[in-house]
């Protein structure tokens, strides 16, 4: 099975609070570290899983500038079979639909069956893959967190929906997923696995390997913009109990009692 | 100004969901005077039952009625909408699991803009929109500008618009199975099989009227005791978020989220819980919210009635002891 | 000499002489047990090398001490006592049973040297032991076989109970004993009968037992029951020859090599690969231990040296609070493992399959705190933590990391923490209000210098609770008059556990960093109070100036007084030390900390019983071991709470940040709040300080 797996390199803001920069257009970046999009990771493990399983190959392809060649490696560290990185200067500004286009143009370069994304992204808009096979005509399923191959035609797919329950699909290849975290315990990548493929060829595909025109994607092309970055006005928020513990405890107490919090 | 705004329709087993008059006073809030078509698809007499439900809030309602929505998938409605919403037109769709399944690709069939996830328009201008939404978890807020000028799809959040209740809809039910279904039925390439329901647990959180709910702030699985005793003494059952359950530290049936139950109690306790939309999501009908939590600037404060800013592991022995003591 | 019956050397049965059984049953005895021998030997040569051979006058006092000198056994003091008892008497009895042997082929051999009056005492000597030894062998069976100590149990999924053979050992060795006294006895008796004056019966012993046993019997049957009894001591004696190393008993032959080629620095991980320096790692096509001939020979002479006591698993932490580990198994399974795969009949089996999964499980592996209680215990001086690392340098290779370790291992990588802070706000904890009020540390570099570099780490700058013991011992620092400053942003964690949890080169990243920071600020000496990270500088990191940790510094400050500890002025308090596993067993820092704590007076001192010092049990382990959640009934850190209630305190005196965090929160979870305290000896000493 040939699949290929959209991976995005993003901030990593688990541990440490953003802040906005001074002018307001784009949070304060100086010290960030970046790394692979979580719910990516997930898709990738799940395609090197599929792949251990059934045979083919996994791509993991980015775009992004040069610098998100360094999420493709890790992913190919992890156990993806090739990388591509999707760089143009003029990609720069792309919305969710000039990402799908550009990705759309480099899929249709190659024949695959399997398409994975994460379901979304701290800085994204859980957007990209419910596109992608818009454009391609391809079914598509979000959320997904569970796959079985049947044959290579169909597959089954679990999507969690609300409640926790999950809903099951038959799909026909190819097909569109965007995967949702938990689906798999990704494997570790240590430094060495990293090192093992620093010096891997990664091909750069721009505006013109991709056969695309300006007027789509990029900023130009972009009919969403950011406008700013602000921290939101916290707004009336809770009633702060203050003072010693048993003063607090004591108020809480009277405050449970009277909206019926005590049984 | 004369864009046309539609509404998706959620609903189960019959009902309409919450976030139906939530997306209506969204659309109010782009534009006051809008007249909001709902759109809506399913089968037989639950599809009637919500229309009934939600008719007297809508000016219009769009109905998509056959036998192939008996279980409604976003593949088999997607190219429905897409042939009977005019084009420029902008949709409204909840932003959730069934949300983000449709709206994505409805953008690409009606060749409109898409903004995920908004919760809250600020302003219309000529062709293009305004909107907020959250990034990073909701630690900054952004502006985003869409241009409208050939439609746009947005999904919203839920819970973040107050739900419209004025009811002054004149009702009006088209049906436009027929328009929908004109071709063939749509997404057979993705079929659906059946839902497998999450196991029910010992307890039942979404009919518990106190919930004693733990996050993250418990650190360890041992400190759970505290938390379960917090419950038996103030006659409570504990719920939890998701990084509990993620541990395994708590069963899924006591999750709490949009990926967990819907809970509707009187008195929701957050111990140690942050306050992500998805685990916001999952608590409805006003609760009184009551945080506990050591950060200060945790987001459940913004949400909660009254806050507590400690650490749970010290706080909450000492108010089981409280309490105790009281109804002694 | 004139005897009453035939020896073995011209006797005959059925009409063939006897002499050809004394030349043949030693010829294949002997030839069996080599061929054996070659067999148990070719895993060890295909295994991976290790360098043991360095250090040879080292070696030699580790064999005197721990080998001859029987150094661990009394440990347990009944099971030490029977040891010690059988291991001096088969050193006697080696002498009598060659002896013997050779005396089946040539009449009344004797060892040279043995002729005269040393012969004479030596007969009288060998003659008492054979008589203890007896004792000993049916009391040591009685207690494996009746009484059935607690660690020798096998559980059922480990396998089957060793009792038997244990018990059929002790059998042989009874026999071997028995054969002998009744060989000597039947001799006796006759001489007796026929009134020839017999030099060789000892009152008491056993053989003197058996000659009056057998006083009423003939002078043909004597003959019968001497020769008999000989060739039955022949059989038993290479019979148990070629039937030690076919399993525990193995460690007769295995102990003095394994004790000679132990593994000499105590706190140290052995290098990836022996022989391979850091720079070439690289070219390594694997890490770790995959598969069994991944381990080192010596690690393979490790469990080949096992003698299956049951003391590592006895002490393990891991094993008390119901991990899925026993360090025990692990020896026994790959022995098993390699007897299965390298069997004594039949064709070797070479395979390719990994030990996890096979014999060993992920968790299993991973429930490690390495904190060396095994090794401290084991007689022979087997290793474990270094063959646990191994292992997890293979899963670390594959991507088999525990989900709850990716994330900090990740922030390790990118922020060189593992909370995943930002390195700006390394040095926050020295910002504190109170505390920056009164005291300005020196953040060095940039042209700022100090004599003393006081090395944080990451618990101690990040954790808020630690923060405070970092504090303390700023404070405690300037009170004995050191100059010194922190890397503040340019420190990177130690990588302590990073190295131990089987990340090398992810520690190595860290390792190198430090030392560039460290050397760049001319700092003389190292200061800190976090025996990880101390061990760390020491024994992991390369060219560091000399390392101390804060309770060696004020150790010295109050010898040369130049701090003074105010009395400890509360009633009815009673303190007890915890040693970390890190200060204590691996570095041996017993007696300075508890001096520390004595010389402040009126504080009321007591030990956890036997489980203080080397005995000391881990807490739950640090650094990285916050973050993994094992599977376990218990957690370690309430194992040791209980143990400091039982002893009657109620304050737990710890040296570490990571038993803080570890003992505090077990306070809390064994409802000991308001009951139990846990305070580090900096902060004890600060709070003492006299200014």
């Amino acid at each position: 099975m040939e699949i290929l797996v959209c991976i995005k390199r993003v901030p990593d803001t688990a541990e440490n609070e953003i802040e906005v920069n001074r002018d307001g257009t784009d949070i304060e970046r100086d010290d960030l570290v970046y790394s692979v999009n979580e719910w990516d990771n997930y898709a990738v493990e799940e395609a090197i899983q599929i792949r251990d399983k059934v045979g083919g190959n996994v791509t993991v392809v980015s775009v992004g500038d040069e610098n998100a060649e360094e999420v493709v490696r890790r992913e190919m560290a992890m156990g993806a079979d090739q990388g591509i990185l999707l760089s143009d200067d003029v990609f720069e500004g792309s919305d969710g639909k000039g990402v799908a286009t550009i990705l759309k143009a480099e899929i249709e370069k190659g024949k695959y069956d399997l398409i994975l994304t994460g379901a979304q992204a701290d800085d994204g808009a859980g957007q990209v893959g419910g596109m992608l096979a818009a454009m391609l005509d391809w079914p598509f399923a979000s959320l997904v967190n569970k796959i079985e191959i049947s044959d290579d035609k169909k597959i089954s797919v679990g999507r969690e929906i609300a409640g926790g329950n999950q809903e099951m699909n038959e799909m026909d290849l190819p097909c569109v997923l965007s995967i949702q975290t938990g689906i798999n315990e990704p494997r570790y990548v240590g430094i060495r696995g990293i090192r093992k493929v620093a010096s891997v060829d990664i091909p750069v595909h721009g505006m013109g390997e991709l056969g695309l025109s300006p007027d789509r994607i990029g900023k130009a092309g972009a009919k969403v913009n950011c406008l700013d970055y602000f921290v939101p006005d916290p707004g009336e928020g809770a009633e702060m109990l203050e003072g010693s513990t048993d003063e607090i405890l004591d108020k809480l107490v009277e405050i449970l009692k009277s909206k019926g919090g005590i049984k | 100004m004369s864009v046309k705004i539609f509404a998706y329709i959620l609903h189960k087993k019959g009902v309409a969901d919450d976030t139906a008059l939530e997306l209506l006073s969204a659309a109010k809030k782009i534009d006051p005077n809008v007249s909001v078509t709902a759109l809506v698809a399913g089968s037989g007499d639950a599809l009637e039952k919500v229309i009934t439900q939600i008719l007297p809030s809508f000016n219009d309602v769009w109905k998509i009625s056959h036998d192939s929505l008996s279980y409604v998938i976003a593949e088999t409605v997607r190219p429905m909408l897409a042939r009977i919403i005019p084009k420029g037109s902008i949709v409204l769709v909840p932003h959730e699991h069934f949300g983000m399944d449709l709206a994505p690709g409805l953008s690409i069939k009606l060749e409109s803009a898409f903004v995920s996830d908004a919760i809250d328009f600020e302003e219309i201008m000529d062709q293009k929109i305004k909107l907020v939404r959250e990034e990073f978890n909701g630690q900054v807020s952004t502006h985003v500008v869409c241009d409208i000028s050939h439609g746009a799809v947005i999904s919203v959040r839920a819970g973040a618009f107050k739900p419209e209740g004025s009811k002054t809809g004149k009702g009006q039910v088209t049906d436009k199975t027929s328009e929908a279904i004109e071709g063939g039925i749509p997404g057979q390439k993705r079929r659906y099989l059946e839902v497998i329901e999450a196991e029910v647990g010992d307890v039942d959180i979404t009919k518990s009227d106190i919930l004693v709910s733990v996050g993250r702030g418990i650190e360890d699985q041992d400190n759970l005791d505290i938390i379960h005793e917090l419950a038996e003494t103030i006659g409570g059952d504990v719920s939890c978020s998701r990084p509990i359950v993620d541990a395994k530290w708590l069963d899924k049936s006591r999750q709490v989220g949009t990926s967990g139950k819907i809970v509707k109690p009187k008195v929701y306790i957050a111990l140690g819980i942050s306050g992500s939309f998805q685990h916001l999501g999952g608590i409805k009908g006003a609760p009184f919210i009551i945080a506990v939590n050591k950060n200060p600037k945790a987001p459940i404060f913004q949400v909660a009635d009254v806050g507590v800013v400690a650490d749970i592991i010290e706080f909450v022995p000492a108010l089981t002891q409280k309490v105790q003591d009281i109804k002694a | 000499m004139e005897t009453a019956l035939i020896s073995p050397a011209k006797a005959a049965f059925l009409g063939i002489p006897t002499v050809i059984f004394s030349l043949i049953i030693p010829v294949v005895g002997v030839a069996v047990f080599a061929y054996i021998m070659a067999k148990r030997l070719a895993p060890l040569v295909r295994a991976l090398p290790d360098e043991r051979l360095d250090r040879p006058c080292r070696r030699l006092v580790a064999v005197l001490k721990y080998y001859f000198g029987q150094y661990k056994h009394p440990r347990y003091i009944t099971a030490g006592i029977i040891h010690i008892a059988l291991f001096i008497g088969f050193f006697i009895i080696s002498l009598r049973s060659v002896t013997l042997v050779l005396s089946g082929i040539s009449e009344g051999y004797h060892l040279p040297g043995f002729g005269g009056e040393l012969g004479a005492a030596y007969d009288i000597l060998k003659d008492y032991t054979v008589t203890v030894m007896l004792v000993v062998t049916i009391v040591a069976m009685i207690r494996r076989g009746i009484f059935k100590p607690e660690r020798y149990a096998v559980p059922p999924k480990y396998g089957k109970d060793h009792t038997k053979e244990a018990v059929f050992v002790l059998a042989l060795i009874s026999g071997l004993l028995i054969s002998d006294s009744f060989f000597e006895g039947s001799l006796a008796a006759a001489n007796l009968q026929q009134g020839i004056h017999s030099e060789s019966m000892v009152l008491g012993t056993t053989p003197w037992v058996a000659a009056l046993l057998l006083s009423g019997v003939s002078t043909e049957s004597l003959q019968s029951i001497h020769i008999g009894a000989y060739f039955s001591h022949e059989l038993i004696f290479f019979f148990f020859l070629c039937f030690l190393p076919l399993g525990k008993h193995f460690h007769i032959i295995t102990s003095l090599p394994n004790v000679f080629m132990m593994k000499l620095d105590k706190g140290t991980v052995k290098p990836v690969r022996w022989g391979v320096p850091d720079s070439r790692l690289d070219e390594l096509k694997n890490f770790g231990v995959n598969k069994f001939e991944d381990f080192t020979w010596k690690h393979m002479l490790d469990f080949y040296s096992c003698a299956d006591c049951g003391r590592c698993s006895d002490h393990c932490p891991a094993n008390a609070v119901g991990r899925p580990l026993s360090p025990r198994f692990i020896t026994i399974k790959s022995r098993d493992y390699s007897f299965r795969h390298y069997p004594l009949l039949g064709d070797f089996i070479i395979s390719n399959e990994p030990l996890i999964g096979n014999i060993l499980e992920e968790h299993e592996i991973w429930s490690c705190t390495t904190c060396g209680a095994c090794e401290e215990e084991c007689p022979v001086m087997i290793e474990y933590i270094d063959k646990i690392v191994d292992l997890r340098r293979y899963m670390v290779e594959e991507g088999m990391v525990p989900q709850s370790l990716q994330k900090p291992l990740g922030a390790l990588e990118k922020r060189g923490n593992p909370y995943g802070k930002m390195e700006r706000k390394r040095a926050d904890w020295i910002k504190d209000k109170n505390f920056a009020d009164t005291f300005k540390v020196k953040v060095l570099g940039n042209g700022v210098k100090a004599e003393t570099l006081f090395f944080v780490d990451s618990v101690t700058s990040f954790d808020d609770r630690i923060q405070h013991i970092g504090r303390s011992t700023a404070r405690v620092l300037r009170a004995c008059g050191i100059d010194f400053g922190i890397l503040g942003p340019a420190e990177m964690d130690s990588g302590h556990e990073v190295r131990r949890f089987g990340e090398e080169m992810l520690f190595q990243q860290l390792r190198d960093k430090n030392i560039e920071a460290i050397s760049s600020t001319r700092a003389k000496k190292l200061v800190t109070a976090d025996p990880h990270a101390y061990n760390a500088l020491k024994k992991d990191y390369i060219g560091m100036p000399e390392v101390e940790h804060i309770s060696q510094v004020i150790s010295h400050a109050l010898v040369e007084k130049r701090i003074r500890l105010k009395p400890f002025k509360e009633e009815g308090r009673v303190f007890t030390y915890h040693d970390p596993c890190y200060l204590g067993r691996h570095n041996g820092f017993y007696d300075i900390p508890r001096k520390v704590i004595d010389s402040i007076e009126g504080l009321k001192r007591v030990e956890m019983g036997k489980r203080c010092k080397d005995r000391s049990f881990c807490c739950g382990g640090g650094g990285l071991y916050l973050f993994y959640e094992p599977i376990e009934e218990k957690r370690m850190g309430q194992v040791r709470v209980e143990m400091a209630a039982e002893a009657g305190a109620d304050v737990i005196i710890t040296a570490c940040p990571f038993c803080m965090i570890n003992l505090e929160d077990a306070v809390k979870t064994s409802g000991l709040e308001g009951k139990m305290e846990v305070i580090d000896l900096v902060e004890l000493v600060d709070r003492h300080l006299e200014i």
